[in-house]
């Protein structure tokens, strides 16, 4: 099994006839996914050809849902019109919204985060994330299909390159399901909500989570594993040598006076019974000992 | 973007927020100036973005436009914490009766917006929440709801703001929230709030950051930029939009992906502690690592001339191995005798036996291949200490 996408996942893409958009859903298709159509307003009722591929594209998201049937959407749209986007896609009650844009206000993200939550019937992926793959099954945002494959490794992390990194370096055991949750200060996914989904899903035999710098998420994930998680997890956490009060190129990585560090996150893993890898390849090497005892 | 104190009198000022007459002077003579123009005594602030002014003898109070020429004179040209003060803040002075607290920030653990307010203003907040958690009301705000007279007057109660200054200090929340949203602020912060003895309500000082992610809704923010406390390579590297951080050591750093590059530091950190080398800088290139991104980047790393040899760390996902690789050997090209420094290359992930060969085949003098980042790590750092 897998957590919050499979084979069944229908996909509107909201941007699919800009050029990031187009290149990705083109990769998306390659790779397995049902990508039923895109959305852009004022483009709506025009096909489009991606990947030997006969798409409509519609003029909002639920003009898209109700002729598609679609129950997940992928927003490529620039950090201008990301809010609209997103908010279009709560609006037509889409399941999951993976919002793959960079560079999105806080105040645009916080508005439709809120949005998203009092309509109850949303889970918002991202901002600025990779998106998430179940490889072989589907794979909505921008993650490489091709470095691994089907397995029984839960992945979570707030960084896209080091996400592939790990998901190679145990492409031999392979991924129920990775998800890249993204590195702004407000995301919709939370490490959180990833481990309890990985601990209810019985594919899923053990854990990696990644994080990096800034806010507390991963000392609230250290204590929700103490509590929730029996499988066993590996952690790695990134930026140990960023100095304080620098944007260490994701919105939300940066150490705040000694608010954020790594060694702070590192601590509260390894308090909640999580191995800690100094490296990636370390902390690859963890989890191959832990599957393996 | 965190602003200086003036400028964040200057944002309150035009959103309606009650401040005193300010200005801001980098001479004596501006100083002076100055506070001929604003009459009476006037208080000389250093302009700075870390704390501890107050002990460091970084504010002053002058008698009259002689004295704060004086008082701007000794303190122009300070080192705060290791921050040269470049720029003071010529104040009116008020006589003050209470201190209070007011704050609006992001709450990234709530993933919404919190208010914070207290009648025990003017000292460490911190240790207010620490010691006196009860002085300091936390109130969330819904984004979509943000903050109307009544949500105020609610939040000034919690505080429990003394009967004659609540209705005032509830106009100011509802201001500070104004200014918050309509400028795309993460922190908007007036510490203290004061009440003069003639009875009006002043934000003395404020703090206020605002989200580069707005830039593109906000042309005023290039104004606001601090250009002469910005690194130069910095600068550059915005230029050309590259995400790059100088930091203090001598193994230059390029790879793709911010957790990646962050990580690629922690290992050259490790990696350096038996050369006593560390990571020089933050450099990430993007997912894509074009040619010419790579020679931009390149270009800025060996212009940092602390660099004594660079790590090229990159996964190929999207952009496969290959064309990274033949990247790599675009940019020596284009960068010829410009380029004087190794480069330890670490290529993994898409297609990377190809990446490997286009680069052994190139056989650049500078270039050298290690399979593994932690193996890639060592060689860079005993590179740069042997040479």
């Amino acid at each position: 099994m897998t957590i919050f996408i499979d084979e069944t996942t229908k996909v509107i893409v909201q941007g699919m006839t800009g050029s990031e958009g187009s290149k990705h859903t083109a990769r998306m298709i390659k790779s397995g996914t049902k990508i039923v159509g895109g959305v852009t307003p004022g483009k709506g009722g025009q096909v489009v050809e991606i990947a030997g591929q006969q798409l409509p594209v519609f003029n909002s998201v639920s003009d898209a849902v109700a002729a598609t049937g679609a129950n997940a959407s992928v927003v490529f749209v620039p950090p201008k019109f990301a809010k609209a986007a997103v908010i279009d896609a709560i609006d037509a009650s889409v399941p999951l919204v993976v919002v793959i844009t960079e560079g999105i206000p806080v105040h645009d993200t916080a508005s439709f985060f809120a949005y998203a939550q009092s309509s109850g019937k949303t889970r918002i992926i991202g901002p600025n994330c990779p998106g998430l793959i179940s490889p072989g099954k589907c794979n909505i945002g921008i993650t490489p299909a091709d470095i691994t494959g089907p397995g029984r490794i839960g992945l979570v992390s707030k960084s896209g390159t080091l996400t592939y990194q790990m998901m190679y370096e145990l492409r031999d055991i392979g991924f129920t399901t990775a998800v890249g949750i993204g590195g702004d200060p407000i995301i919709g996914t939370t490490h959180i909500d990833c481990l309890r989904a990985f601990q209810d899903d019985p594919a899923t035999e053990a854990i990696v989570m990644i994080g990096e710098i800034g806010g507390d998420a991963e000392e609230r994930a250290a204590a929700f594993i103490k509590e929730y998680v029996t499988k066993p997890v590996v952690g790695y956490v990134a930026g140990f040598t960023a100095p304080e009060g620098k944007t260490m190129g994701h919105a939300g990585a940066i150490v705040s006076g000694s608010s954020g560090t790594a060694a702070a996150k590192q601590i509260a893993l390894e308090a909640a019974g999580v191995r800690v890898g100094k490296t990636p390849s370390e902390t690859a090497r963890l989890l191959r000992q832990l599957l393996d005892s | 973007m965190d602003l200086f104190e003036y400028q964040a009198r200057d944002l309150f000022e035009s959103k309606g927020v009650p401040v005193l007459g300010g200005a801001v002077a980098t001479t004596a003579q501006e100083a002076k100036d100055a506070a001929t123009r604003l009459g009476g005594r006037v208080v000389v602030k250093a302009q700075g973005k870390g704390g501890g002014r107050g002990k460091a003898g970084g504010v002053k109070l002058a008698q009259d436009a002689q004295d704060a020429a004086a008082k701007a004179e000794a303190i122009l040209g300070m080192d705060i914490k290791g921050h040269l003060v470049r720029k003071v803040m010529i104040a009116q002075a008020a006589p003050i009766e209470s201190e209070y607290y007011l704050a609006i920030l992001l709450d990234r653990a709530a993933r919404s917006f919190l208010v914070m307010a207290s009648v025990a203003g003017g000292m460490d907040i911190e240790e207010v929440a620490h010691k006196t958690p009860e002085k300091l009301a936390k109130i969330h705000i819904n984004p979509n709801e943000g903050i109307e007279l009544a949500k105020a007057r609610e939040i000034v109660a919690a505080g429990g703001f003394p009967a004659d200054v609540k209705e005032d200090v509830a106009a100011v929340l509802v201001k500070l929230w104004q200014t918050f949203v309509e400028s795309d602020a993460t922190l908007v912060e007036v510490n203290p709030l004061v009440k003069t003895s003639d009875g009006r309500i002043i934000a003395l000082d404020g703090k206020v950051t605002l989200d580069e992610n707005a830039s593109f809704r906000h042309p005023e923010y290039e104004s606001l930029i601090d250009h002469a406390a910005t690194n130069p390579l910095e600068a550059l590297a915005k230029e050309k939009d590259l995400n790059y951080v100088k930091l203090d050591g001598e193994v230059g750093v390029i790879g793709n992906g911010a957790g990646l590059v962050m990580s690629t530091l922690d290992v050259v950190a490790y990696a350096g502690e038996r050369y006593g080398v560390r990571p020089a800088n933050f450099l990430d290139i993007g997912g894509g690592a074009s040619a010419q991104v790579m020679a931009d980047g390149l270009a800025i790393i060996l212009g940092d001339p602390a660099v004594r040899s660079v790590f090229v760390n990159v996964f190929g996902g999207i952009t496969a191995c290959d064309a990274v690789a033949n990247g790599i050997v675009q940019a020596l090209a284009m960068l010829g005798d410009s380029a004087t420094k190794p480069l330890v290359v670490r290529l993994d992930g898409n297609n990377v036996a190809e990446g490997r060969r286009i680069l052994n085949e190139a056989k650049h003098p500078l270039v050298e291949q290690v399979d593994t980042m932690d193996g890639a790590a060592a060689r860079a750092a005993e590179l740069a200490a042997t040479r």
